[in-house]
């Protein structure tokens, strides 16, 4: 939580309540443009890390089980993902596939075997132009202004219309109560409740903290994020100067998450 | 008119009490579902819509078949549905509803239903499913309670009615095409995702509809007095009949094109439907049952002696419907989730609850379609005028 200065709030406030009950009302007081640029000072921690869009680049070389464990682990640990081990109910923000199996389009008869099975964290693509959000009939997954596809467990009635709309089978869905399933749990992270669809938010509570997504701490530098629109960022000095593909691309979704092969 | 409902024979509220009973059931065991989940269903994180999911888009077809009645008796004057106008759209009601309802079940969160209202998303075909499937609900009650009490008094039907009827035609595909567009427009889908699925939803719907319809005319016959007449059973027969056919070549239209091109993305569903792939082959025999009935089905309808001939009709229509239930209210939507984004196969079979709630709700639409039912034959069969002031003939 950002450290709002609660007197200066209630001041303004006053004031404007003040002036109301004269008739005039609070914009004309302060004017809507300075409303909007105090809760935009308000609305974010100044140590806050913010992005146009979040991206992220993930080295498949540089990928192994140990860090896939890690990185699974502590993203589940963090955000009380339930640990389900029948994969009719599975539960999963991040998690390994095979090659083959995350990038089906690929698949040759030719290819190394390496290659095919090679491991590949998948998670949820944060995409430019995400049909989960077109289809959601509730706005409850949406997607913010710094790129990233959020869910709001809160609105979502459960109907998984964006588990059909996801190409990338990102998206999990509460078959029944997880708590249950849950077992060192996290009391900074909200927990969901059954009917409701859930999946990667790209670490924002971290992010306004001014803290990496747990996954790329966790990966020893073989997961990089930053903010893709910006030509200085880390990420595109990584993407101008190496061959990088992204699932499914040809579905015009525009993934925010690219893999170095 | 509610109290010719209260009347009726001893046959008629054993029906009743019967469907009574399987609402109860299901009632029941959706409770159970609302305390533990959707956990109880055979759905999974891979095939995350199934059986429930499936009723509501065959429902949605057979709300909207209403219309093959409708629009030949209002618009070019088919005199012969005059008295079976009503028929189809007292199935729209019951349809429409039984559609509600399936969305309600499959929903994780039911109490939160009201989001949908409150946070309207005109991004989502499903805000345009609901316009749609609640003005057509609407439309058709009004419709048919309207003609119907007039009928009652033995008066032409009021004026103002008729821009209803003719906004309830052209509103009758709309809700099928709107459906279709649920599935048509997710990327990813291959088996879904194709222009010719809204033409096939609206041309099987046109092949179920009208088959129930000969099937409930028959059963309308025989347990009242009221006789929906022998030649609007036929066509609506032949109407079966075209659009089965209709439906089966656009089905081959989709095989071509996705065999043709050699796309195998767009041959997986088809394969794992009618031959398995990678050795899960759970629904190959629905959808060689499907094709069986399927071929009956135009053999009866086709051919005019069996046709003709109400015994062999009642199986041929019985067939066309079980044979579009089975291809729109299970195969397609589990074949779409199959094999799933990662290329696997995760099978889906409907668990014993989850049939028990569908059965319930199937049973719920049965029951408001007797009632309906019941009012509609009670009035015809003492109507003496229909819409153009023709007498009614007594069976």
């Amino acid at each position: 939580m950002s450290n709002i200065n609660r007197r200066e709030f209630l001041k303004i406030l006053g004031i404007g309540t003040f002036m109301g009950l004269g008739g005039w009302s609070i914009f004309e007081v302060v004017g809507k443009g300075e409303i909007e640029a105090f809760v935009e000072k308000y609305k974010k921690a100044p140590e806050a890390l913010q992005a146009k869009r979040w991206a992220m680049v993930i080295d498949l070389k540089k990928l192994d089980q140990k860090i896939i464990h890690d990185c699974t682990e502590v993203c589940h640990r963090i955000h009380n993902v339930p640990k389900i081990l029948n994969p009719k109910e599975e539960i999963k923000w991040i998690w390994e596939e095979k090659f083959k199996n995350a990038f089906p389009e690929m698949k040759d008869d030719y290819m190394s075997p390496e290659i095919k099975n090679m491991p590949v964290l998948v998670l949820c693509n944060h995409c430019e132009n995400p049909p989960c959000v077109r289809v959601c009939p509730t706005k409850a997954t949406f997607k913010r202004k710094d790129g990233i596809v959020m869910m709001d467990m809160h609105r979502c009635i459960g109907c998984r219309f964006c588990m059909a709309g996801c190409p990338y089978g990102a998206r999990s869905f509460n078959w029944r109560d997880p708590r249950q399933y849950v077992k060192n749990e996290n009391p900074e992270f909200p927990f969901r409740m059954k009917g409701v669809v859930e999946k990667c938010t790209f670490c924002y509570e971290r992010l306004d903290r001014g803290l990496p997504p747990a996954c790329v701490e966790a990966s020893k530098g073989a997961i990089m994020y930053g903010d893709i629109t910006d030509p200085n960022s880390e990420i595109r000095k990584i993407l101008s100067s190496n061959f990088a593909i992204r699932r499914k691309a040809k579905l015009g979704t525009k993934p925010s998450v690219y893999y170095l092969l | 008119m509610l109290e010719l409902a209260l009347k009726g024979s001893p046959r008629y509220w054993g029906w009743l009490f019967f469907l009574a009973i399987l609402i109860t059931a299901g009632v029941i065991t959706y409770l159970y579902q609302f305390q533990i989940g959707l956990g109880i269903t055979g759905m999974s994180r891979d095939v995350s819509w199934g059986l429930y999911i499936g009723q509501f888009t065959f429902l949605v077809g057979v709300a909207a078949s209403a219309v093959t009645i409708v629009l030949p008796y209002y618009l070019h004057n088919y005199k012969k549905y005059g008295r079976i106008a009503v028929i189809g759209e007292f199935l729209a009601v019951p349809s429409i509803l039984m559609c509600m309802l399936f969305i309600f079940v499959d929903l994780g969160q039911p109490m939160r239903v009201l989001n949908v209202l409150l946070h309207p998303t005109p991004n989502s075909v499903m805000f345009y499913d609901m316009i749609v499937l609640s003005g057509y609900l609407i439309l058709n009650l009004l419709c048919g309670w309207v003609i119907l009490m007039s009928e009652k008094k033995g008066a032409p039907p009021p004026r103002w009615i008729k821009p209803f009827l003719y906004i309830a035609i052209c509103w009758a595909p709309s809700i099928h095409i709107v459906t279709a567009f649920l599935y048509q427009g997710l990327p990813g889908r291959d088996y879904w995702m194709t222009a010719i699925m809204a033409a096939k939803f609206l041309s099987s719907a046109f092949a179920s509809g009208p088959s129930l319809l000969v099937i409930l005319c028959m059963l309308v016959r025989k347990f009242t007095n009221f006789d929906p007449g022998k030649e609007a059973i036929q066509n609506l027969a032949k109407t079966a009949a075209y659009f089965l056919l209709v439906t089966i070549a656009f089905y081959l239209f989709e095989v071509f094109t996705a065999f043709y091109s050699g796309i195998t993305s767009h041959q997986y569903s088809i394969i794992y439907l009618f031959k398995g792939l990678e050795g899960y082959s759970k629904l190959v025999p629905v959808m060689s049952i499907c094709v069986l009935l399927a071929a009956i089905g135009v053999l009866i309808l086709v051919t005019p002696p069996l046709r003709k001939w109400e015994v062999t009709l009642a199986i041929g229509a019985a067939s066309t419907f079980l044979c579009m239930w089975l291809e729109k209210g299970i195969t397609l939507v589990v074949g779409g989730f199959i094999p799933n984004p990662f290329d696997r196969v995760f099978e889906y079979w409907p668990t014993i609850p989850e049939t028990i709630i569908t059965l319930g709700v199937w049973s719920f639409g049965f029951f408001v379609l007797t009632i309906l039912y019941k009012i509609a034959s009670s009035v015809k069969e003492k109507a003496v005028f229909d819409k153009y002031g023709e007498k009614q003939v007594k069976a």
